[in-house]
């Protein structure tokens, strides 16, 4: 077994255990740090799949942004220190049995399926291409949904101020 | 990374979307549940990234794809949270039982 395999199979088993213990830790705060672990074994993931662009990003979004922006809204929500309420416990059976279920089918299929890959050329994630297909003025650029995208972020920013901002009581 | 079947990626994306699942439909508190739907976008980017590099490797679609949905999941995550902010300041709890009312 080659190394990449190795640390492949290593970062895997980081990740679901990580994502395990956000799913299930009893602290809110605890929470929000595996699920940043989680995160960050997922953008080693990117890099052992050497698409390094992908893990640059998600490091910069996903770890430098929306957990710190998560982190901020416990310390803005939550009183610290205090135990999040266990779940109701028939919900939390019916739960299990549907998502043991619905893995273990997928699963199964997937076991079964065989991936037939549409061409044998290597695979090079290099960045000027990257470039070139969100902007760029060929046909098959994605330059539209790249401006919508723009266009959304500015417009989520803007509703963020609007729905977060402090409204004074003697203007309610 | 020649040497892992491309199913085995697929599982482990697989295994993690049903984990966020799992915690999205038992979490009460909203800010949790955030973090589970967070699990279940990631799993998604390694699913687009695994087939854009084992069954498309001649173009880079996939991973194109990937930075759309993190970029959309940052305004998403940024418009849950002022939200949470605003009900939390409304009914001092965070606790999606509470969240019952539409209008205050």
């Amino acid at each position: 077994m080659e190394s990449s395999a190795i640390s492949f199979y290593l970062i895997s088993a980081f990740i679901l255990i990580t994502g395990l213990l956000t799913v299930f830790t009893k602290k809110l705060f605890r929470a929000a740090i595996w699920l940043l672990s989680s995160l960050i074994g997922i953008a080693a993931l990117y890099f052992v799949m050497e698409v390094d662009f992908a893990a640059a990003v998600q490091i910069i979004v996903y770890v430098g942004g929306i957990v710190v922006l998560i982190i901020f809204s416990i310390f803005l929500t939550n009183n610290e220190g205090v135990n999040m309420p266990a779940p109701l416990s028939k919900r939390n059976f019916f739960s299990a049995l549907a998502v043991l279920c619905g893995a273990g089918y997928t699963v199964m299929l997937l076991n079964n399926h065989v991936w037939m890959a549409r061409s044998a050329s290597a695979y090079d994630p290099a960045v000027k291409k990257i470039g070139y297909l969100l902007v760029s003025n060929s046909p098959d650029s994605y330059v539209l949904p790249f401006e919508v995208v723009s266009i959304l972020l500015l417009a989520a920013m803007i509703g963020c101020i609007v729905i977060a901002i402090k409204v004074r009581p003697e203007e309610k | 990374m020649s040497g892992v079947p491309l199913t085995h990626i697929i599982i482990v994306s697989t295994l993690l979307f049903f984990i966020g699942a799992y915690g999205f439909l038992t979490r009460r508190n909203l800010i949790a549940m955030l973090m589970s739907v967070e699990l279940m976008l990631n799993s998604v980017n390694i699913n687009f990234i695994a087939f854009n590099k084992y069954l498309f490797p001649d173009n880079l679609d996939g991973l194109v794809y990937t930075i759309f949905i993190i970029a959309i999941a940052a305004a998403e995550a940024a418009v849950a949270i002022a939200i949470i902010i605003n009900l939390f300041r409304n009914t001092r709890s965070i606790d999606a039982e509470d969240a019952d009312q539409l209008k205050n």
